[in-house]
């Protein structure tokens, strides 16, 4: 479980998170979402250590990350494995080489075992024959693939996906919301999505955290989130005429 | 600097690192340092003896000016221009675009010292590839200064080879070993600082690039007037 106690962060005059609490339970994709510009990015790089937060503590099952020294910080980071926007591959590695690249650095398992568990890999995301394929030769959704592949090969108990959905089309988006849901489930990870995409709202939001302004304006799930009153959580969900529709 | 050295990797896995380095910075800058080597000790040749024709200067000063020029100027400090332009570029570029396209922050998640990790082999192959090329960048231009001597008939073979030897200072070549130590060392470190501090999009990293050699050349060149000072 992930807890997250009272973050506030600014950049010089400009605060973007404003106290912003939370729990990301174990086994359940863990939702954050809200319009652009309100700070879910900052959050996330706030949970995995890219940015400090001014104010406030970051708990890995009671592990005090924000505060953490240089062994218990990479102890941490060690257990966290992250989808970034643009997949984020090594475009000087092949596929193989990229989802190998944790085993490579952080164990010392042999050769023949890291690959039996990269093609493992690789197989639960549903990639085939592409080892030897550079990034620069993936489509878009392969790439998420890739990049899923090589966050969970690790084994992490923490899976962190920012924007998983973007660029993609929305069957290929479909796709990768089920496949984050079903590793979340078989793996029993803590998994947290950063998204403003109402489909995956729908499709996997088994806890939602509303960001508005830098504020947690509302929590929930996907259940629930069709019925608030909230003002500006209605205009962020039923934004397009399809959802307006729908209500 | 410091941070290059905490919470290292394996030693292996820097060992693989390097040696990658080694190539694309060492061996892939070969052709380029002989070309402008090869042109740089034939120019040298020429207008030395242009200069310096007259009855009472003999010819085998030609060869000697040559070899100081190249052992003490040229070779270490336009070699590290070049390089510059073509190593610093490249480290900067490459850094720059790992950076926004979150590729530095995928090695930072996943607890490795990105700076360590990117930075260290470039400036460890920087130091160990630069002093080769300076030598073999060295060779080449007398190599080049004799070839254009002889076949422009500037010079004979026989009074080029007089002059190399004449009076020559062993000290010039420790003198270009350091230099070339220092170049290498402010050419890597300073084109990976712009490229790994490289925000934005890929104007920045084009401006990355360009303020790595830019930066790179002036810090050269300050370098070479203070080592010339002290060593000489």
């Amino acid at each position: 479980m992930i807890e997250i106690k009272n973050i506030s962060k600014s950049f010089k005059d400009k605060q973007v998170l404003f106290d912003v609490s939370g729990k990301f339970e174990k086994g359940r994709t863990n939702l954050i979402i809200g319009a652009s510009g309100t700070g879910k990015s900052v959050l996330l790089k706030c949970l995995v250590g890219l940015l400090e937060p001014d104010v406030g503590s970051v708990l890995f099952d009671g592990r005090d990350f924000s505060r953490a020294n240089k062994k218990l910080t990479t102890e941490i980071r060690r257990e966290i494995g992250m989808l970034f926007q643009g997949s984020a591959l090594f475009d000087s590695k092949n596929v193989e080489e990229n989802v190998k690249f944790p085993l490579d650095i952080l164990t010392d398992t042999p050769e023949k075992e890291k690959l039996e568990k990269v093609n493992h890999c690789l197989e639960l995301v549903g990639l085939n024959k592409v080892n030897q394929k550079m990034p620069s030769e993936l489509s878009g959704g392969m790439k998420k693939r890739v990049g899923i592949a090589r966050a969970i090969v690790n084994d992490s108990k923490y899976l962190f996906c920012d924007e998983p959905n973007s660029g993609l089309d929305p069957l290929t988006a479909i796709k990768i919301d089920d496949l984050i849901l079903e590793l979340t489930q078989k793996l029993n990870t803590t998994t947290i999505v950063v998204t403003h995409d109402m489909n995956s709202v729908v499709e996997i939001g088994e806890y939602i955290m509303f960001l508005h302004e830098g504020k947690k304006l509302w929590e929930g799930n996907n259940k629930k989130i069709l019925k608030t009153n909230i003002k500006q959580l209605n205009e962020f969900v039923f934004s397009n005429k399809l959802m307006k529709k729908i209500k | 600097m410091i941070s290059l050295l905490e919470r290292r990797e394996k030693f292996r896995t820097y060992f693989s690192l390097t040696i990658n380095e080694c190539i694309k910075i060492g061996y892939d800058s070969l052709f380029i340092v002989s070309i402008v080597s090869i042109f740089m000790g034939a120019v040298t040749t020429i207008q030395t003896a242009f200069n310096l024709v007259g009855p009472l200067i003999p010819d085998y000063v030609i060869s000697l000016v040559v070899r100081d020029m190249t052992l003490l100027e040229l070779s270490p400090t336009i070699i590290a221009i070049v390089f510059a332009g073509k190593v610093g570029s490249n480290i900067a570029g490459e850094l720059g675009t790992m950076r926004i396209t979150e590729q530095i922050d995928a090695l930072e998640v996943m607890g490795v010292n990105s700076s360590s990790y990117l930075v260290l082999p470039k400036i460890i192959a920087s130091l160990l590839m630069f002093p080769i090329l300076v030598i073999i960048s060295a060779t080449l231009a007398i190599g080049g200064g004799y070839l254009a001597g002889v076949l422009t008939d500037v010079i004979t073979g026989q009074e080029y080879i007089y002059g190399l030897r004449y009076e020559f200072n062993p000290f010039n070549i420790p003198f270009a070993l350091v230099k070339s130590y220092v170049f290498a060392f402010i050419v890597a470190s300073i084109s990976s600082f712009q490229g790994y501090y490289t925000s934005g999009g890929a104007l920045e990293v084009g401006k990355s690039s360009t303020n790595a050699v830019t930066n790179s050349c002036i810090a050269i060149l300050i370098a070479d007037y203070v080592l010339a000072q002290v060593l000489l």
